[in-house]
């Protein structure tokens, strides 16, 4: 059995690989096209914050789809109506002010993580995803409320405002691939093997030597700047926003994605967004049943593989390993037999 | 990990003073003292319930004591934390076996030893092991994990997570480390394995043992000076020889 | 005043359907650490079957009560464990309850396309009356709602105290380890609070059905009540979980009169937000102990 760690490096290849297939893939696709595979993007990065928190750290947090609120109201306000500092820099302020938001409300959210355990910190979580969504729906000189915030701007690079929705895809692909590299080399550093370490001992870990009070805030922070991010690509990707896409549900969806995807391996959470976010459109083909047959999928996967997508690669793995070691252990029976 | 400068070998290092620790009316530990010397091991034995466990967690901070008071190198240590303690070169092994399960075991040796290398963002941005690859490998070859270096820690037989769990314990070059019950549930070739290995760092990295067993032939065989306690209270101590000579000793333990 | 009394015993009503369906919710968690979040369509959906036998297999209404309880109980006390819980436990909470999530899903589609998206009349044994009390009209189906889920709770109470086999029921759901131990049959009784939560959730459903009328939707609200009931309630407790409907019952619907409606849904939210910053082990539940 290989330990996550020592295949990271597959991961990165496969990170830089993927980046220069997507590239391509969307010419000549038509823009609901482009804008399903944009928003599985973007919802990637959401994942691979709760991937951080929940599947690396093993920190139960229910509000991952409220710091992607936060992250794309907060964008629309700084970038609306012209924009804070104008056309061009309103959308890379809005960018750092998200992730600075949403890490702030993180570290706020994780002291109760110190002193509560288990299930109680899902709980508080909870508690903070639906007070951010009552602020969302009900603020409506802030949000707009119900009725929502319109004309969300493209951002503009080089002079050039991105709507065409390729030329944005391709930006959002950028911004995924800097995020995810940056993710990748944490979870390879020592701090993501400290992250590990709350999730499999804390106990053992705290007396190592291991800070617990400062790596749980650091998961949750960074966990939540993630989802911060998300929702700066959201809101300028949708030109429109409403409080419903940040609802309790929303967050349970993205529990689903991670542990779908496999929780606590690098690239889970974009298997588990695709799962979530683009098979269901998809499946749209097959008519009105289509959310039965996307339960129905869900159900049989994870009885097949609890460990999620990722699972399925590893139990195959593990299976040929377990058929070579039977092999040899034959072969040298034969070679005994042999001797005598 | 910054070491102080050396006292000379058989100074006292670890001092307990009337240590005890009551549970409402029971009292689990009762004024209990020794003293552990620099380089030695020192075995801590006794019936089941005679508080060793409970000593332990006092010294090494999972428990507050009621009363007394715990000093290393003359400083006072008594109830501080377990990652302080271990900031302060004091290591230990857990009775029920503390590893990282889904880690392999070259990723649970450096997890052992990183946090005392560097500063935190100096580790966010340097080498992937920390550094500590070169000595983690060294902590295999000492134990004969070679073959299982990138095995997960949780698929590993019992025997060899006691012996990568007291490895973890020695990974950051500590200068003292409580072991408990390291033998419990060990079989015979492996337990003298460890034996072997434990006597070897001791002679040649010169760390400090302190050994809580059941396994009095373990103690025995490996242990400079041994502490032998009942009822919450030391009753002897003394090198194995003369504990097993004592006849208070022979009482307490009648069959065993 | 005489309002005010119609809406506690319209909240008593409501609270008490949260109530078993928060009582169950809790007894499937103790025993065997499963959050089922299918919970609100495990009460919606029994009554749709009782609909579904009498429109398909054209089987009078007794028969096709006792039909639907006993598929459904077949189904989602027995087969639920067996085939969901059982080969997932091993893998920890999280999978299983995200697996309960795609149950949810799944039973509600399968009701709107298998029978009917639209609302439909269940019948009941109660007429639909009034009684006048000190002033107040109460309806009749309510305090039948609210005298038969007292009942019934009552009737559960009696068994695991006074039973045998109820007060091993009880010593598994607290300590399932030592349970078994001390030579407790704990497989059985597990299967036990499985069947017994699905005999509330069918005792719920042929309550409420009657006057909201028989929805593939209704679970998302006695789902996301039962869920805040458990919590508020202190998730590790049964009694909790009685008090957490009644409470979450009775807030719903004062609120619904005392508060605009653009913020009435919020309000069971808001009381959850509370409990949790103040008292996080809920109303009745234990602090739990804290380790270095």
């Amino acid at each position: 059995m290989t330990s996550p760690l020592s295949r990271l490096d597959l991961n990165l290849v496969t990170l830089i690989l993927g980046a220069a297939i997507l590239w391509f893939v969307p010419v000549g696709m038509k823009s609901y096209g482009i804008y399903v595979i944009s928003f599985w993007l973007v919802m990637s990065i959401a994942a691979m914050g709760l991937n951080l928190t929940l599947g690396y750290a093993g920190l139960k947090s229910l509000a991952q789809a409220a710091f992607l609120g936060i992250g794309a109201y907060a964008t629309a306000l700084i970038t609306a109506k012209g924009g804070v500092l104008g056309p061009v820099w309103s959308w890379p302020l809005a960018f750092v002010v998200s992730g600075a938001l949403t890490f702030a409300a993180g570290v706020v959210l994780g002291f109760p993580a110190l002193r509560v355990k288990f299930h109680y910190l899902a709980f508080v979580t909870l508690a903070f995803a639906t007070v951010m969504f009552l602020i969302f729906r009900n603020e409506q000189w802030l949000t707009g409320g119900v009725y929502g915030f319109p004309n969300i701007p493209r951002p503009t690079l080089f002079g050039v405002k991105l709507n065409n929705d390729l030329a944005f895809f391709r930006f959002l692909l950028m911004v995924t691939l800097v995020l995810s590299l940056a993710m990748w080399w944490l979870l390879r550093s020592p701090w993501g093997r400290a992250f590990m370490a709350l999730r499999e001992n804390p106990l053992r870990a705290a007396s190592l030597g291991v800070n617990l009070r400062t790596y749980t805030l650091l998961a949750f922070a960074i966990g939540a700047g993630y989802g911060g991010f998300a929702g700066a690509l959201y809101a300028p990707m949708v030109e429109f926003i409403d409080p419903a896409p940040f609802a309790i549900s929303a967050s349970f969806v993205l529990l689903l994605t991670v542990v779908v995807g496999g929780q606590g391996y690098f690239l889970g959470p974009f298997l588990g967004a695709a799962f979530s976010y683009v098979l269901p459109e998809v499946l749209r083909v097959t008519g009105g049943y289509y959310l039965l047959v996307y339960a129905a999928l869900v159900l049989a996967l994870l009885l097949v593989s609890p460990q999620g997508l990722i699972g399925i690669v590893e139990q195959i793995r593990e299976l040929r390993r377990q058929k070579t070691a039977q092999a040899m252990r034959d072969a040298s029976k034969v070679m005994l037999e042999a001797g005598r | 990990m910054n070491m102080p400068v050396k006292p000379p070998r058989g100074a006292t290092m670890l001092r307990v003073e009337n240590l005890s620790k009551h549970f409402g009316g029971i009292r689990a530990v009762d004024g209990v003292s020794f003293e552990v010397n620099e380089g030695e091991i020192l075995g801590i034995i006794g019936p089941n319930g005679c508080g060793k466990s409970t000593l332990f967690n006092c010294i090494l901070g999972q428990l507050q004591p009621t009363d007394g008071r715990v000093s290393l190198d003359g400083e006072d240590i008594t109830g501080l934390f377990p990652a302080d303690l271990n900031r302060r070169g004091v290591s230990r092994t857990f009775q029920l076996l503390q590893v990282f399960p889904n880690l392999a075991v070259r990723e649970n040796l450096i997890l052992a030893g990183q946090e005392h290398v560097g500063s935190m963002m100096g580790r966010l941005f340097g080498p992937r092991d920390a550094g500590l690859g070169a000595a983690a490998e060294r902590m295999i070859g000492f134990f004969n994990l070679g073959h299982l270096a990138e095995s997960k820690a949780g698929g590993l037989s019992y025997g060899q997570q006691k012996l990568l769990d007291a490895a973890m314990a020695f990974m950051a070059g500590p200068r003292l480390v409580l072991l408990d019950e390291p033998a419990g549930g060990v079989n015979l070739t492996m337990l003298a394995a460890l034996k072997e290995r434990l006597h070897a760092i001791n002679r040649d990295e010169g760390a400090t043992f302190v050994v809580i067993e059941h396994n009095m032939e373990f103690v025995m065989s490996l242990c400079d000076r041994v502490v032998v306690m009942a009822e919450g209270k030391v009753l002897a101590t003394g090198t194995p020889d003369e504990i097993r000579a004592d006849p208070a000793v022979i009482e307490a333990y009648l069959g065993h | 005043m005489d309002q005010f009394l119609q809406l506690v015993l319209a909240g008593l009503a409501t609270g008490s359907i949260y109530a078993l369906a928060a009582i169950g919710f809790t007894l499937v968690w103790q025993t065997s650490q499963t959050i089922n979040f299918a919970q609100g369509e495990f009460v919606m959906l029994p009554a749709i079957l009782v609909l579904a036998a009498v429109k398909f297999l054209h089987l009078p209404l007794p028969a096709a009560v006792l039909l639907a309880t006993g598929a459904f109980l077949l189904l989602f006390g027995f087969g639920f464990k067996r085939f969901l819980v059982d080969p997932m436990l091993r893998h920890g909470v999280l999978p299983l309850a995200i697996a309960t999530m795609a149950l949810s899903i799944l039973m509600k589609e399968g009701a709107k396309d298998g029978f009917s998206a639209e609302a439909q009349q269940f019948p009941s044994l109660v007429p639909d009356g009034a009684v006048t009390l000190l002033g107040a009209t109460l309806s009749l189906r309510d305090i039948a709602i609210f005298g038969v889920a007292v009942v019934a709770i009552v009737a559960l109470q009696l068994f695991v105290t006074r039973t045998r086999t109820g007060r091993m029921m009880q010593a598994t759901a607290q300590n399932p380890s030592v349970a078994t131990i001390l030579g407790i049959p704990t497989e059985r009784m597990i299967l036990l609070t499985f069947l017994i939560n699905a005999g509330l959730a069918v005792l719920a459903s042929f309550l409420i059905s009657p006057v909201y009328l028989a929805k593939f939707s209704n679970g998302e609200v006695i789902g996301t009540a039962a869920f805040i009931a458990a919590i508020v309630g202190g998730f590790n407790q049964v009694r909790g979980a009685l008090v957490g409907g009644f409470v979450v019952g009775l807030v719903d619907n004062l609120a619904a009169a005392y508060v605009s409606s653009a913020y009435r849904a919020a309000v069971p939210l808001v009381l959850l937000v509370l409990v949790i910053l103040f008292k996080p082990e809920g109303l009745l539940g234990r602090k739990e102990e804290r380790t270095v």
